[in-house]
Formats: structure tokens, sequence, C-alpha cells
């Protein structure tokens, strides 16, 4: 029998944290936190303090994703918590495993329309994985100990409690819970073995099979087993934006990204395949293009551990519900080797002839070439990204290794995310370069935390692909829209080296091609925070583009108009 | 088509809030929901009767299930299944009117509970099919107010759709 100890709300919350070994939460405080952080100040956890709640959010998401541990932030309440709304809608959407934290008046005043109050937990109902309102300071060590179990168990995602004053400074017998009491939540890990066999089957009847593997199969660490199962069957791997690192990049069963502006090659192999084997992905838009369209003869396999992904978008002929990594374990148990195809052949000679293209002649300084040189020279980094033209390229021009190297907005595509993502990445892996490839647009959305990264020590790398334009939206006028550059211009953005010297880091401007490799090696070199300012030529457009409402083999190439 | 799942939840503040947002976020359509207390009052039981097609439906339970709070979802299907609606019908019934009124009310075996001076309470008991009857009937006569439950179901036999 563990003996019981008498402590504040306060004091509960940190012991509670160092039970479940947190190292570091982002967060700002505020009256409705004061007992909270009077206990952090002594406390062995570090904290770091952000100049954006939003930030706090996104850091904390940018620590789990390269980590796989549960990201934890903290904030006010009122202004303070709802400025963390879009980063938990970020976490939530690309199932980030992250607990908030938000400061709430005395429960007394609840319901008042009281000085800061919002809220929260019903204003995150629909975007956060569960989330808590703690009435009394009893309660807090459970409540603590199930939501880092929820938002890291089955699909993960954030979790948010929200914590009143006077539940802070209650007095409470402590003991932290050892198991947990959850009637309604009982994630599946293990793959029904009969559905796993009958999989088999159809792999091994497949003449034309296509992997195509996403973000679960990172969160489920199963890339090991995704590599075992792709080169068993001579299978070509095609991932998504969040499964990119699942799977090599350069392998040579590798075709890159699918969907909108996935390589042409992927996006007809999908099409043209006869069997789908999906791991760990949930048919987004962005991947299916016009559904009628969508592999019309394939079979689907789906593999996930959310049963209601299955047949939400796409029908699965056999689905199988559980972990990834679990479920291919067992499955290439089923399978057995297979030779090279003419299916390989085919897709071999699509590679050939279409590869990712833009003009490497031209005199301009190209942001494809800036991505490529990053690759080059630093091909083990961590890459984060902002949204837009930017990411894209990020995604498409570095061939990332390993899983976790790739840190990306998906399913909200967030702007401002990568900055602060790259200061959660740096601070989960201090011992790698963390690099963030942005937008000049996004990059000022949370250009703030050059702040935190300066004094806190985190010295990642910021390299604006500078195109003076709302670049992502200003494409879409141009092909869509008859040039009608409608509110994208940005040429009144800050000069972003002073901005970075402003703050204590290093700005460095590059405007030709030639200065493209001394700037990045300088930065490499520099044990501060960088902000790399790469003038790019400003109307580049991203290809492979399938437009909107098109099939995805419907593909415009480099260059190509609609 | 309609559905009716019944739903097994804690019996905590703000489950119902969680179900009904699920709903409305998914553009799913609630055609009548009716909450209570079970024989462990830990738990709630919904009874939710839902408007869609079956991929629809296997949504909604799908997304149910993911709530943390949802213990259980049941697809009840009505053949296996007995279902009742509470109905109070305030019809305009003068003097004149008022024995033709409580003639169709017997036939139904429905109770008056209100008589005013202009108008009658009716309570009745049964499946929905027999309220919407006999609200068809009365409206002739005017029907000032009404409130109905929402549909309560229960699986026939020795089933139940019970958690562990
Ligand atoms: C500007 C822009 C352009 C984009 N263009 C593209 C594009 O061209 N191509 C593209 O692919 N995306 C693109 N996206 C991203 C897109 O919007 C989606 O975010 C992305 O496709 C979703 O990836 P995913 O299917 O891997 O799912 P994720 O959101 O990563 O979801 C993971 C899936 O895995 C499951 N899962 C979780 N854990 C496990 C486990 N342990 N075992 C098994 N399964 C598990 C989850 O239930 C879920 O279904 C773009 C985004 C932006 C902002
Ligand atoms: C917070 C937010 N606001 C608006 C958008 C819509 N949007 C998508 S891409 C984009 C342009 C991004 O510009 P920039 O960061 O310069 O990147 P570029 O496309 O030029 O590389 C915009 C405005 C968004 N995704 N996120
Ligand atoms: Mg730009």
């Amino acid at each position: 029998m563990s003996k019981k100890q008498k402590m504040s709300g306060a004091e509960a919350f940190v012991e509670c944290l160092n039970k479940e070994q947190v190292e570091v939460i982002f967060g700002i405080p505020g009256g409705a936190l004061l007992p909270i952080y009077d206990e952090l100040y002594d406390s062995d956890i570090r904290h770091i303090l952000v100049r954006h709640e939003q930030a706090a959010a996104h850091a904390a998401d940018g620590y789990a994703r390269v980590t796989g541990k549960v990201g934890v932030c903290i904030a006010t309440s009122g202004p303070g918590a709802t400025n963390l709304v879009t980063g938990l809608a970020n976490a939530y959407m690309d199932s980030v495993p992250m607990v908030a934290f938000t400061g709430q008046v005395p429960t007394s005043m609840i319901g008042n329309d009281a000085f800061q109050e919002a809220n929260i937990t019903g204003i995150t109902l629909p975007i956060t994985k569960h989330n808590y309102l703690v009435k009394d300071a009893k309660m807090l060590p459970d409540i603590m100990r199930e939501a880092f179990y929820i938002a890291s168990t089955g699909r993960p995602g954030p979790v948010l409690i929200d914590l009143p004053k006077d539940v802070q400074t209650d007095a409470i017998e402590f003991e932290y819970p050892k198991s947990i009491k959850l009637r309604g939540y009982k994630p599946t890990s293990k793959g029904h073995p009969l559905q796993i066999k009958k999989a088999a089957k159809v792999i091994m009847e497949a003449e034309r099979p296509i992997i195509y593997a996403g973000g679960g199969v990172v969160i489920s660490g199963a890339h090991a087993e995704l590599l075992a199962l792709a080169e068993t069957l001579m299978a070509p791997v095609t991932t998504t934006l969040l499964g990119i690192g699942a799977f090599p990049g350069a392998h040579p069963l590798s075709l890159g990204m699918v969907g909108m502006h996935g390589t042409k090659y992927a996006n007809y192999a999908m099409t043209e395949s006869d069997l789908i084997i999906a791991v760990g992905a949930r048919f987004d838009d962005r991947v299916t293009g016009r559904l009628d369209g969508f592999a019309p003869n394939a079979k689907v396999i789906h593999i996930d551990i959310d049963a209601a992904e299955i047949s939400k978008n796409v029908a699965a002929h056999i689905p199988i519900v559980g972990d990834a990594k679990n479920i291919l374990t067992e499955l290439i148990k089923e399978i057995k080797r297979k030779p090279k195809s003419k299916w390989n052949e085919k897709i071999e000679k699509w590679q050939k002839e279409f590869p990712l293209e833009y003009d490497r002649k031209s005199k301009e300084l190209k942001p494809q070439y800036v991505v490529e040189q990053i690759y080059d020279m630093c091909p083990d980094a961590i890459i984060t990204t902002e949204v837009g033209q930017n990411q894209m390229w990020a995604a498409q021009y570095f061939k990332y290794a390993k899983p976790r190297t790739f840190i990306t907005s998906g399913g909200l595509g967030t702007m401002g995310y990568g900055f602060p993502a790259a200061i959660g990445a740096k601070v989960g892996c201090p011992d790698k370069t963390v690099i963030d490839i942005a937008g000049d647009g996004s990059f000022q959305m949370n250009s703030q935390e050059l702040a935190t990264a300066v004094i806190n020590d985190i010295p990642v790398k910021v390299a604006i692909l500078n195109n003076k334009f709302l670049g992502m939206v200003r494409q879409w006028q141009e092909m869509f829209y008859d040039k009608r550059y409608s509110a994208t211009r940005l040429d009144t953005s800050p000069d972003f080296t002073k901005l970075a010297e402003a703050y204590g880091a290093l700005g460095i401007e590059v405007t030709k091609p030639g200065e493209v490799r001394d700037a990045i090696k300088e930065a490499l070199a520099s044990d501060k925070p960088v902000v790399i300012d790469f003038k790019v030529a400003p109307e580049e457009n991203v290809f492979p583009m399938v437009p909107a409402g098109a099939a995805i083999n419907e593909v415009i190439d480099y260059g190509g108009k609609i | 088509m309609k559905h009716t799942l019944s739903v097994l939840v804690e019996n905590k503040p703000g489950v119902l809030a969680r179900v009904s947002g699920l709903f409305s976020r998914r553009g799913f359509n609630i055609d009548s929901l009716a909450v209570g207390v079970t024989e462990n009052p830990e738990i709630s039981r919904m009874t939710i009767v839902v408007e869609g097609d079956d991929r629809i439906l296997e949504q909604v339970i799908k997304q149910l299930n993911k709530l943390v709070d949802v213990i259980k979802v049941s697809d009840i299907k009505p053949e296996s299944s007995i279902d009742r609606e509470l109905a109070l019908i305030k019809v305009e019934a003068g003097p004149k009117e008022r024995s033709e009124v409580m003639q169709i009310a017997d036939i139904f075996r429905a109770k008056i509970i209100d008589v005013g001076t202009k108008t009658l309470v009716i309570e009745l008991t049964g499946d929905v099919s027999k309220i919407n009857a006999m609200t068809d009937l009365l409206r002739r006569f005017g029907i000032k107010e009404m409130v109905r439950t929402g549909k309560v179901s229960m699986l026939r036999g020795i089933k139940a759709a019970r958690g562990e």
C-alpha cells in the first residue's frame, strides 16, 4: 500500500507530469495559472516560454512528432486558451499525441462570464480526442493519467484539461493511479487473423499491387515491416504527405508522394493498379482527386487503427482494423516472395519518362534548387515546413530516409506551423539539424518565436523561400483566375535578415544560385538560430498538379497550363 | 431510412453535448433523442433516431464508438425490439367537441389528464405510428400544444443492449 501525500492541486499537477516523464512543456502563464507556475518554478520540468500560445501548441506538436512522445503545452484562461485552438485543431487533424492544459476561472465563477473566462472545453469539443474540466482537485491525478493514456494510444490525438484556479490550490491526498478504468475506450491493436489471411491471398493473386502508406505507418513505427513487405512483393510504395519518411525516399521501389502534387508515376501507378494496400492512410481528398476516377480497377486492403476511417471515402474490400506494425508483422508471415514483374517495368518506364522537373538551366534562383541543395548538404536533417508551395517543394525535392524527419501540417494546412514546430523538434532532438523550409507569408504568422529560439538557445534554421507572394494562392489565381492577384502580393514584408538580427539570431540573404551552398554552410556552422532569406523566382509554380475536381491521372506537367 | 440507436454512455456532465455535437459536426440528422439513467446509476442510455442510408448509419456508429464516454452502441432493428413514445397533446375542445375528443382518446387508450374550459390535455403512450395517427385525427379540432418525449427502445426477450 503506497503512502498518500497531502499536497495542493498545483503540486499534484507537477507530480503527475513527473510520473508521465514529461521533460518539457511549452506555454505562457497568466492569472488563472499562478499556482501552477509557482510550482513549476522549482520543479525539474523544463518550461519554455513562447511568445504566443499558438506556438506553444505547435512546438508541443513538433516535439511529439519527432520523438513519438506526448507533447505538452499550457495556456492561461480566456485568450490564452483560445490562442491554443489552431494548434489543437492542427494536432487533431494529423493525429498527434498532445496534452494541453488551460487555466480556468474558479469553479464558483464558471458560467458567470467572469474575467477571462472562456468555455474552452466547449470550444475544443470537436478538435480534441477528449477533454476534461476538472471540477474537483481530487479527480486531478485520475484525469491526468487518463489524458496521457488517451492522447498516446489507439489513434493518437490532443487531449485538453481545463484547470480552475481553486482546483490548483485545494489540498488533496495524492496518489498516482496505477490503473485506468475507461469502459468506453478500448483501442484495437491486433488485426483479425482471418482478415489477414484473406489479405495475403488477394496480395499473392494481384498483378499490379501498390502500397499506399500514410502517417499511421510513422505513428505505429511500422517502417521496417513496410520495407520488408515491399521488398518481398517487389511492390511499389507511394506515400501521402504525412507518410513521407515511412519508406526510404531514395529506394528503387519508392514512387514518392501521391495526390494533388504527387509524382506523375505515383498517380499513374495508383490509377492502373489492381490492388491498393493502404496502411495507416485515410484516402484524403488531396490524395484521391475525383473519387469516381480513383483507381477504378483496384481492390482495396485497408489497414487502419481507426475503424471509422475504413470505407469512409473509398470502399475497402478487405478492412483490417488494428495497429499497422502488428498487422504487417502477421501479414508478412503469410506471403511469399515475388519476382520483378511487367508491372515493375512499366512503372520504371514512367519514372524515367516523367521525373520531377523544373528549369534547371535558369539563371534565376529556383526554390526547387534551394531544397535540392539543402538535401545534398544535410540529408539527415529534420525538415519542418510552413504551408503552401514551400511545403510541396520540401516534400518533392528532399528524399527522406527515415520516419519522423519530415514534419508538416497536412490536414489543417496551418501557415505558421513550421517554425514553432521546428523549435519543438529541436528540443526533442537536440543533436539533429532542424530546418524549417518556410514561405515568406507563413513565417510572418509566427516569426515572434525568434525570441523563444534565441533566448532558450534553440538553434533552428529557417530557410525562407521568399517569393514575395502568398505563392500557393497566387498559383491558383494564375491558373484559374486569369492572373488576377487579389491580395496575394507580399512586397511589403520586412527585411528578414534584419528581423533575425533584431532578435539576436543570424540573418543571411541569398539572391543568386551561386550563393546557396555557402549560405547553407554558414547557417549550419552557426550555433545560433539562423534565418536565410532566399529571394527566389517569384512566379514559380508547383508541378505536377492535379487540378480540383480532376482524377489523379489527369496531371498538369511542369510549366503546363490548364 | 430511419434507424434507432441505443447508446450507453457514462452518466457525466457534458456527454449529451459530445454526442449532439458529433451529429451536427458530421452533418448527421437527429430525428429524436431521449436520455435517461439506466439500472446502473453511473450509466445513461440514449435512444437516438437517425435518418440516413446504411453508409451514414455505419459512420454514425463508428464515430459514436470513438467518443471516450460512449460505452456501447447498438443498432436496434424494429423486428426485434419494442419501442414507445409518450406525448402530451393540448387540444382545443369546448363543451361541444369534448365528447368526440374523449371518444378518440378512448379508442387509442389515451388518458385525459387535464380539462379546461376550452381545452383538453391528452396523454398518449405508444409506438411512433400510433402517436402520429392520433395527432392526425385531432388536428381538425386544433392542437394548441404538443410535447413528445422521443422514442425509447428495448430489445425483446433475454438479450440486452448492455455494456460489460
Ligand atoms: C497545400 C497542401 C497540399 C497537399 N497536397 C497533398 C498531396 O498532394 N498528397 C498528399 O498525400 N497529401 C497532401 N496534403 C495533405 C493532406 O491534406 C492530408 O493531410 C494527408 O493526405 C493525410 O495523410 P494520411 O492519409 O497519411 O493520414 P494522416 O492524417 O496521417 O492519418 C493517419 C491515419 O493512420 C491511422 N493510424 C494512426 N495510428 C495508426 C497505427 N498505429 N496503425 C495503423 N493506422 C494508424 C489513422 O487512424 C489515420 O487514418 C496536402 C496538404 C496541404 C496543406
Ligand atoms: C493560417 C492560414 N491562413 C491562410 C491559409 C491559406 N493559404 C494556403 S497557402 C497560402 C500562401 C502561403 O504563402 P507563403 O507562406 O509565402 O508560401 P508560398 O506558397 O509562397 O511558398 C495561404 C494564404 C492557410 N493555409 N493557413
Ligand atoms: Mg511566399
